[in-house]
């Protein structure tokens, strides 16, 4: 009992990421009709947001020390971020700490003014192409966007830390009336699962609750129909480009801590995404999320002990058993609607 | 001659010239002078164009004539590497059983992946592959260990049975693969004047069978077979309503390029025996994606043609650093010298990715048919103005 709520729980970090790219993904495929490959390089950019923003919060100034002294006996230089001498060293400390939280609100700004050059830039060229073309024209996108980060920010990981409050882990057994120290789980995994929640809640939102989602449903329903009734809906899907970009990013942003964010990153999410977006049904925005979080929860089941002793290697390749199984029993996906892709 | 058009024996003796000549035409710098850099007429980078070449030209065979988009085609790669490391490790380390090995098993391979991949088209197949390719990989890393030796890749020891072989040589080293006695890594030096050429058994071998296999592709391009699957790509839909299966003929191209595919890691198993996991990577698939539309999909020549571009890149402009430039530009004035320096630099050296990218993106953007059309563009610039009747006969009847 422990243990399948504890895979559970792993799992739930990982489904979100999942849910989130291919959230994102099926927003563009619904939308505009084309396949991004480019959209595990934006959930890399995300992740960079975040590294660029820790960077530029601990931009520093380097002062002489004159009282002390260091092991050359020169005078001891002193590094202070420009935020702690504005701020205050309270204030500017926590802020460097918190600059993980505070790249949600630098990103989105980034990932929409990134989104909507691409899709008025590349993407809108596309349109009228075959499938093939447009994955790949983002497929050699994503490598030219991989690259260009590669060059400004090297090909290491890079560490980039949550905040101190949010290390630790949460003792959820005792909670649930376990043992302590049964299950326990890191905050910030905790976090990042309610801020996918959010974000997910707040795109379904939009869609559902606005004129502006209505307007933009009826174009994925019947896009010539909304065209002749006198709406520019190019338009529209170009926002709906940038906010996938921004759901991507937002993404990218929260995983920086979870795993120290690297050039090619997006790639190996992308393959995953893919498959995901394959399972819950292409084009369906529920199907997505739910196809997402089942696929990360059903890795994590297939990564405990006991099944790995069952069959050797299962946790490897669940994800693409299951999607092969999947689109060969149902070729629409979980959730898929009729005559999406069905050439 | 040999059944083809004369179009097409003179493309075919064309690229025989090309192949068997390239050790002169790849080295047309003398070996001291500063361009020398640029010469890839070394056996280990030329073995690399001819082998890819092949990887290339099946993997036309199936996305150039059918249009069925594969993001895997790796995995037959991979595979026919191992089973070839694993005849070299059992049999002998003569390379004509292990090469034979390695396109059987991956048309068997190919067979079943491209039996339950094929029920789909379009955006799913690609999936599809893909996830077959991760697949394979992510066995190959872990539970197939036995077989494929995990991280470490597969490799000939001295403990191998090699059984019409020898285990080890009289001087305790490790037997070389050879081909009824020629040792794959034997290397000619031709020396004339500052000019230096190699010629490598390996190459050659390689060489040939690129020959072949090209030869095999033209038939099948020009064959009823190859208008079959044409008529795939154009209009499945059609060839339904005629009362046409299609699925057979798709799976027969997909297991062809699967063999090809095969026949390129048995290759590249026999110049070096070696077999590792990341030849399955799904990166390594999307490299022969790239070298087919680079060069032009769906013609003959193209991806041989891409798979030299990709290569050469890869190779040569990868060894260019800032000093090198440094020194090209050493006559301009140093203000120049340094801007024009630091523009270039990115895209040579570490960075020849980008390069790569950004020229499959202006090929895909702008050449939809890749540097083939882009010469076929050229000539037909200077032409233009002669004959009318050229001109006209350029639309194709949809």
């Amino acid at each position: 009992m422990e243990a399948i709520i504890l895979q559970t729980l792993n799992g739930l970090d990982k489904g979100s990421a999942y849910a989130l790219i291919a959230l994102g993904l099926t927003l563009i495929f619904g939308t505009l009709g084309v396949v991004n490959f480019a959209h595990g390089a934006l959930f890399m950019i995300g992740a960079f947001c975040a590294v660029t923003l820790q960077r530029i919060l601990s931009a520093s100034f380097v002062t002489l020390d004159e009282t002390r002294t260091d092991f050359l006996g020169n005078p001891m230089k002193v590094e202070t971020p420009y935020v702690e001498a504005w701020f205050g060293p309270e204030l500017g400390g926590s802020i460097i700490e918190w600059s993980v939280p505070l790249a949600i609100l630098f990103s989105i700004p980034i990932m929409a003014a990134i989104g909507i050059a691409m899709e008025r830039g590349l993407i809108k060229h596309f349109y009228k192409r075959p499938h093939a073309d447009q994955i790949l024209v983002t497929f050699g996108l994503a490598i030219v966007l991989q690259e260009i980060v590669k060059h400004f920010y090297g090909a290491n990981p890079i560490p980039t830390p949550a905040p101190d409050a949010l290390t630790g882990s949460y003792d959820f057994g005792v909670l649930l009336g376990f043992d302590p120290n049964v299950i326990i789980y890191p905050y910030w995994r905790l976090v990042y699962f309610a801020f996918a929640a959010l974000v997910i809640g707040a795109v379904f939102a939009f869609l559902q609750f606005t004129t502006f989602g209505m307007v933009v449903r009826a174009g994925m329903a019947d896009r010539e129909t909304v065209g002749l009734l006198g709406i520019n809906i190019d338009r529209r899907f170009t926002i709906m480009f940038a906010l996938a970009a921004c759901v991507a990013g937002l993404a990218g942003v929260m995983y920086a801590p979870i795993n120290s964010p690297n050039y090619h990153m997006g790639m190996d999410f992308l393959v995953l995404s893919f498959v995901v977006v394959v399972v819950g049904g292409m084009g369906s925005l529920p199907g997505a999320v739910l196809a997402g979080f089942l696929l990360g929860i059903l890795e994590s089941f297939a990564s405990m002990t006991q099944v790995i002793a069952l069959i050797p290697g299962i946790n490897q390749i669940v994800i693409y058993v299951v999607a092969i199984i999947v689109l060969l029993t149902r070729p629409r996906g979980l959730m898929g609607r009729k005559g999406v892709m069905e050439d | 001659m040999l059944g083809l058009g004369k179009k097409d024996t003179l493309l075919l003796l064309l690229v025989t010239a090309l192949t068997l000549c390239a050790p002169f035409l790849l080295n047309p710098f003398p070996v001291n002078g500063g361009l020398a850099q640029f010469n890839a007429g070394y056996p280990d980078l030329m073995q690399r164009f001819v082998i890819f070449g092949i990887f290339a030209i099946g993997f036309n065979i199936l996305f150039g004539l059918t249009g069925y988009l594969s993001f895997g085609h790796a995995a037959f790669l991979g595979a026919g590497s191992y089973a070839a490391v694993w005849m070299f490790k059992l049999l002998s380390m003569n390379v004509l059983p292990a090469i034979l090995l390695s396109v059987v098993i991956a048309g068997i391979f190919a067979l079943m992946i491209g039996y339950i991949s094929l029920r789909r088209s379009g955006i799913y197949f690609s999936i599809l592959t893909l996830a077959f390719a991760q697949m394979s990989f992510a066995l190959a890393y872990s539970v197939l260990t036995p077989i494929t030796n995990g991280e470490t890749g597969l490799q000939v020891t001295l403990s191998d049975p090699r059984i019409l072989g020898v285990t080890a040589n009289a001087d305790g080293s490790i037997p070389v693969t050879h081909l009824f006695g020629i040792e794959m890594r034997a290397t000619e030096v031709l020396r004339m004047g500052a000019w230096e050429f190699q010629f490598s058994a390996g190459y050659y071998l390689c060489a040939v069978m690129m020959l072949l296999a090209f030869y095999l592709a033209i038939r099948i391009f020009r064959s009823p077979f190859g208008m079959m699957l044409r008529a795939v790509k154009s209009n499945q839909q059609r060839l339904y309503y005629t009362g046409v299966n299609a699925r057979p003929y798709t799976l027969a191209a997909f297991v062809i390029s699967g063999m090809y595919a095969g026949l390129a890691g048995g290759l590249l198993a026999a110049m070096d025996p070696l077999a590792g996991a990341e030849r399955m990577q799904w990166t390594a698939s999307g490299e022969v994606v790239l070298m087919t539309i680079l060069g032009g999909a769906g013609t003959l020549i193209g991806p041989v043609l891409g798979a030299g571009v990709i290569k050469y890149f890869e190779n040569i402009f990868s060894k260019l650093n800032e000093n090198v430039l440094h020194g090209w530009f050493a006559f301009l004035p140093d203000g120049i010298e340094d801007v024009l320096v630091a523009v270039i630099y990115p895209f040579v050296g570490k960075g020849w990715h980008l390069t790569l990218g950004l020229m499959f993106m202006a090929v895909v953007i702008f050449l939809p048919g890749g540097l083939v059309e882009g010469g076929q563009r050229i000539t037909r610039l200077f032409r233009r103005g002669r004959s009318p009747e050229a001109q006209r006969r350029r639309t194709p009847a949809e």
